[in-house]
């Protein structure tokens, strides 16, 4: 879709401030820049009339008058401290409104053969080592709006047998200032063979700030290596939230994405997974809960391009009001990729009947020798169970929030990062109808 | 303590119950017979409060009180237990959590302090011993994954838990081995009193033996066709639900 004159200018006049404050050097970096920009001027947001962002309805986001902060918002340590973990965390990187800010951050020894710190800084330091990495075919538009003006994001990279054993935190925050303010968060976690580690990244604002964020992870695993990464999504309630996710794995490496979208008026999460390295393990398990009006949207991608790779999708919707949720996975074996197994299910749970849930799963499968399943449901909760719990004694709206937590809880039951399972848990809790069963259980495990 | 009278239910358009009238009172066991379709358990499940059962006509008082108009949650706080005959599977409750939910629900209506976790355990983990389940059941998700049998001992741990007032067990010998029969009817014995009364819904008379009964009735054709002591029960076994049942349903088999 062709941009509005004023949105055109608007872009274009951020793009000029993030490559006159430095975003213009190395050069390769510009030029990403440049053909981005290009790429985007041309092709403008995404239009209702293309497939991958039918359900996605993105003219209140194309309107939107916003502005990359100047200087970044203020924050103090008591607004970040909510947003880690209770048990205390080594190393924290803390952005705010897209730029990171040390003062707020903690990084604490990290193994030798692990550097963690701003990708800005990275870029900056010429590394030329990292141009493959950026040269990666677009996704989307967004994808190319965040090349064009990401000013800063987590650089993290492994080397080969380097193990961090404390998550890597990454906190993303976005300002309630008096202008709308975007941020184009961009990361780059690189894991050499046999590395292993875990990354948290949290994306939240407060909720009258109609913000736009528009993040993009880039994760290469090596060979054998062990990757686990979290998307907690607690945007404030006015804002738009998109988010990509990418990720290449190596020769018997093991990634696993988990994620969580509880804010924003409108999310989009798209991963993207490639398995190009044989016997490759993914695991994409994600979480997605929508109220009042919210739309939440998830388009999950799983390539299939080596042999003997496993991928396992489990998307849980849970929505109330008149939440929209919206749900494509694709998954595509490639001719090579004989031996894949790879499942997919997407589960959608409508509270109220004004809730609406799409899910649409697409296979491509070119190679003969596969196992591929999906499925898909929407539904509302089992009356069976719910008359079972009534028949003990428990009152229906305690019943029904119990199931759904139950419910939800399948999907939360995989994140093996304890602190972080509760964390998602606790707003879970807060987040149903009737929290009384959910709270208790959170005491009691507590 | 309950009492039950010209009871008509439906699901749907079809009509199952076709006038029932029953009374039980405390401190009795009463047997509830009869062929497979005869609505023994539809007549459970009304007591219980099942929505998907519509009572067209007649009424049922509970200590006095219109059952009708309780919910489900209600009546299980006044005191009313099913024993399911297909317990549900409810995957991420846990089992603990969930009978500790049910017996503060009732302890708080009765006036009752509320137990927490540890009070609970304690208490209950003599009753699981009774029931002969393992304790690591409770950890489990509720029935989920249980076989056949560990989900009617759930049950009559539920039971022994809550001490209801009137219990009704629905083909709770459906599918059982004889151990896990004697087992479950010694749990049911437990409860026996003079306070309490308990309906045991069957088919057969087998568990009769090890659950005597003070009345038997013979449902057939949503109707009691024949009251009696326990030797109704053991001329059943003698000579089958033929001789029983009500005109319509013999004419009903016959034009099979």
């Amino acid at each position: 879709m062709t941009l509005a004159a004023a949105t055109r200018d608007r872009y274009l006049s951020a793009y000029d401030r993030v490559t006159g404050n430095g975003g213009r050097r190395p050069a390769w970096m510009r030029r990403l820049r440049d053909e981005a920009l290009t790429r985007f001027l041309e092709s403008g947001f995404p239009a209702a009339k293309e497939e991958d962002w039918k359900y996605t309805p993105l003219a209140s986001l194309e309107g939107g008058e916003f502005e990359l902060t100047p200087s970044g918002g203020t924050l103090s340590p008591g607004d970040v401290a909510p947003l880690l973990p209770r048990e205390g965390a080594a190393n924290v990187l803390v952005f705010l409104d897209g730029r990171y800010r040390r003062e707020l951050s903690a990084q604490n020894a990290l193994p030798p053969g692990a550097h963690l710190g701003s990708l800005a800084e990275a870029i900056s330091g010429e590394l030329d080592g990292l141009v493959p990495y950026f040269s990666r075919a677009p996704l989307n538009p967004f994808t190319d709006l965040n090349t064009m003006l990401m000013e800063d994001g987590a650089f993290l990279h492994l080397g080969k047998d380097t193990e961090i054993a404390e998550p890597v935190h990454l906190l993303f925050l976005s300002s309630s200032a008096e202008r709308p303010v975007m941020s184009h968060p961009r990361n780059l976690v690189i894991a050499g063979e046999n590395s292993r580690v875990t990354i948290v990244e949290r994306y939240a604002g407060r909720g009258e700030a109609g913000y736009f964020v528009n993040s993009m992870t880039d994760i290469v695993a090596g060979r054998n290596s062990a990757v686990t990464h979290y998307r907690i999504q607690e945007d404030g309630d006015a804002a738009w939230s998109v988010a990509t996710l990418r990720s290449r794995q190596g020769e018997g490496s093991r990634f696993a994405a988990h994620s969580a979208s509880f804010g924003a008026k409108l999310s989009r999460y798209d991963i993207h997974a490639v398995l190009d390295g044989e016997r490759a393990e993914c695991l994409l398990n994600g979480l997605y809960l929508g109220k009042v009006r919210q739309h939440a949207d998830h388009f999950v991608t799983v390539d299939h391009a080596m042999p003997s790779g496993s991928s396992r999708e489990y998307f849980h919707g849970v929505l109330r009001d008149q939440a929209r949720g919206v749900f494509r996975g694709r998954v595509i074996v490639r001719r090579d990729a004989q031996g894949t197994d790879a499942r997919q299910t997407n589960r959608n749970l409508l509270l109220s009947k004004d809730t609406e849930a799409d899910s649409r799963p697409q296979l491509e499968i070119h190679a003969d020798d596969v196992k591929c399943t999906h499925g898909a449901t929407v539904g509302t909760l089992d009356e069976e169970q719910l008359f079972y719990l009534r028949s003990r004694g428990i009152d229906v709206e305690s019943a029904k929030g119990l199931l759904t937590w139950a419910f939800a809880g399948e999907v939360l039951r995989r994140f093996d990062l304890p602190g972080i399972r509760r964390t998602v848990e606790s707003k879970l809790a807060s987040w149903l109808p009737d929290s009384r069963g959910a709270r208790e259980i959170l005491r009691e495990t507590g | 303590m309950l009492k039950i009278e010209n009871l008509h239910a439906a699901i749907g358009d079809r009509t199952i119950l076709r006038g029932i009238d029953l009374s039980v009172r405390a401190g009795e066991v009463h047997a509830i017979m009869g062929p497979n379709g005869s609505g023994k358990s539809t007549l459970a499940n009304v007591i219980a409060g099942r929505d998907t059962y519509h009572v067209t006509e007649g009424t049922i008082l509970f200590e006095g009180r219109d059952l009708l108009a309780m919910p489900p949650e209600e009546r299980a706080k006044e005191g009313i237990f099913l024993a399911f005959q297909h317990p549900v599977e409810i995957p991420g409750v846990s089992n603990l959590h969930f009978l500790k939910s049910a017996l503060n629900a009732v302890r708080k209506h009765r006036g009752l302090q509320e137990l927490d976790v540890l009070e609970f355990r304690d208490a209950v983990r003599e009753r699981v011993r009774l029931v002969e389940m393992e304790e690591e059941l409770l950890l489990r998700s509720v029935n989920d994954g249980f076989s056949g049998g560990e989900k009617k001992r759930n049950e009559i741990l539920q039971m022994a838990i809550l001490e209801p007032r009137l219990a009704i067990l629905d083909e709770t010998d459906s599918g059982l081995d004889i151990d896990a029969l004697k087992v479950v009817a010694a749990g049911v014995n437990r409860l026996r009193g003079p306070e309490r009364a308990i309906v045991v819904v069957t088919h057969y008379q087998r568990l009769l033996n090890h659950i005597v009964p003070d009345f038997v009735h013979v449902l057939s054709d949503g109707r009691i066709v024949r009251s009696g002591g326990r030797d109704l029960a053991l001329e059943l076994e003698e000579r089958g639900y033929g001789w029983v049942q009500a005109p319509e349903a013999r004419g009903a088999e016959v034009r099979q």
